[in-house]
């Protein structure tokens, strides 16, 4: 059940918060080293307390979390993009991809030369003096990507990253995305409530139940990469949202 | 923008003209309210001895400013790692804060032999409020996704407060300061009034309360003006200094 190499897995994962709350009960599932998956389900049914979880930022009450974050001791292996860019408005672009880094002791120098090619790379190029309130929200969540890739992560967690922007830009950074897995050896956890995003970016997607939530089915994206926007036209594609949002409803 | 720009300038100067009109024209004798053209040239008259008082209160306002940012911050770093020492120390900040400064004033003197170091603890109590609250909060008020960032690539403790509280409070910090300037110069008068006249060196305040005695109106305006002088400068370069260090980032100063 372990995955040998750096994937993860929960087994029967219990999650009850001091005031009594179950969040969780009887989670299981697993994601392979490299796979993209995202978890769909109702409102506060606890898919961000399943990325705390593998992120270790949080402990499970009953059951089990196997993850890259719990198993090494510096942590970069894993990286968290949350709904809001979260980016210190103090800093400069650069200081703010910096960071992770720069908290295991890379110098700005050292640093520099792989943080100006991510910048360029994500069309962040002109703007490393930039600070964020001087910047778009696509701009800043592009920033906020940037940041959790410059350790070279085998895990991204994702929390709704896109759900406050603008239906073009969401566009546009749900195809960037996927181009920025596929060059890497990366594992994703993406957190959605968009069936029709869940769908055109992951692999498989996971359907929680309401809370207390666990996994109550799982939707296999048998499609292939690289997916452009012709994808969302296609028979697969409808079929697929249809299956998702189904399993949601009976939820 | 231009207009707003000089609208206060423009304010003051109507008042002042129309005060020096009021007083010519319903001849009002100098003594109950002196012409703004009779300040200004008392002040000119005056200036060497003012200059002396001026500098005596400047030394104790920034003081206790000064004083009051250090310990301000010293403490709040306590609370902010110590939700216990907080609550066991906060309630005598606030009994420090809320007692007027005129009543503490004499016991101060009364134990405090040096009358400089009384003035400035006079001025430290009265200004050290805004900003060990300002920054306590400001500590705290640290974006929660940040946090949780900083643990999730093992930052050491002082790689957080470094990185993280400290830029995350200083907006709250500068905060304070804008309002402990002020009121560090009410502190210093305050304590000076209630001192007295006594002593080789004195402030602004005694200039006052010695021309009060011998009626020199005209004189009390010129060192109330000082006065005035004194704390708007304070607001600006505080002002100033904002813009300098937040100025770039933080919502209160971006248009």
């Amino acid at each position: 059940m372990v995955p040998s190499s750096v994937g993860i897995a929960l087994e029967h994962v219990e999650k009850r918060f001091p005031g009594g709350l179950v969040a969780l009960q009887d989670l299981s599932f697993e994601v392979a080293p490299g796979e993209f998956v995202a978890l769909v389900g109702p409102s506060g049914c606890g898919k961000s307390t399943v990325l705390r979880l593998v992120a270790g930022l949080d402990t499970p009450t009953h059951g089990r979390v196997h993850a890259p974050a719990l198993r090494d001791g510096s942590r970069a292996s894993t990286a968290f993009v949350f709904q809001e860019a979260t980016l210190m408005p103090w800093a400069s672009l650069f200081d703010n991809v910096w960071l992770p880094l720069r908290l295991a002791g890379v110098t700005r120098r050292q640093a520099a030369g792989q943080i100006r090619e991510l910048l360029g790379g994500m069309g962040l190029g002109d703007f490393e003096h930039a600070y964020p309130a001087e910047l778009s929200g696509g701009m800043r969540m592009r920033a906020s990507i940037a940041r959790a890739l410059v350790t070279r992560p085998q895990m991204l967690l994702m929390d709704e990253p896109f759900a406050a922007l603008d239906e073009s830009t969401r566009g546009r950074l749900n195809a960037d995305l996927l181009q920025w897995w596929a060059e890497r050896s990366l594992a994703v956890m993406f957190v959605t409530h968009s069936v029709y995003e869940a769908v055109f970016l992951s692999q498989r997607v996971l359907v929680m139940s309401d809370r207390p939530g666990r996994v109550v089915a799982e939707v296999i994206i048998g499609q292939p990469y690289p997916r452009a926007a012709a994808f969302r036209a296609s028979t697969a594609y409808h079929d697929a949202c249809r299956k998702v949002s189904a399993a949601l409803e009976a939820a | 923008m231009s207009a707003n720009r000089w609208l206060p300038l423009l304010t003051m100067v109507a008042l002042l003209i129309g005060w020096e009109a009021l007083v010519r024209l319903a001849e009002i004798p100098h003594y109950t309210l002196p012409a703004p053209s009779l300040v200004a040239r008392t002040l000119w008259q005056n200036f060497p001895s003012l200059a002396t008082s001026w500098w005596f209160t400047l030394k104790i306002t920034f003081g206790g400013l000064a004083l009051a940012a250090v310990g301000g911050v010293l403490i709040a770093a306590v609370f902010a790692l110590s939700r216990r020492v907080e609550a066991a120390l906060f309630p005598l900040a606030v009994v420090l804060q809320v007692t007027p400064i005129v009543a503490i004033a004499p016991l101060i003197l009364i134990y405090v032999e040096s009358t400089t170091a009384a003035l400035l603890l006079c001025a430290w109590v009265v200004a050290f409020f805004p900003i060990l609250s300002n920054t306590v909060l400001g500590l705290r008020a640290a974006d929660p996704n940040l946090r949780d960032l900083f643990r999730l690539y093992g930052a050491t403790p002082w790689q957080r407060l470094r990185l993280l509280l400290v830029p995350s409070a200083l907006p709250y910090f500068i905060g304070g300061l804008k309002i402990s300037g002020g009121l560090s110069l009410i502190g210093a008068v305050t304590a000076e009034m209630v001192a007295g006249v006594a002593g080789r060196e004195t402030g602004l305040a005694s200039r006052i309360l010695e021309a009060s005695f011998r009626s020199e109106t005209p004189k009390m305006f010129a060192a109330l003006a000082l006065l005035m002088i004194t704390g708007v400068l304070i607001f600006w370069a505080f002002n100033a200094l904002s813009r300098a260090l937040i100025g770039r980032w933080h919502a209160s100063e971006i248009n």
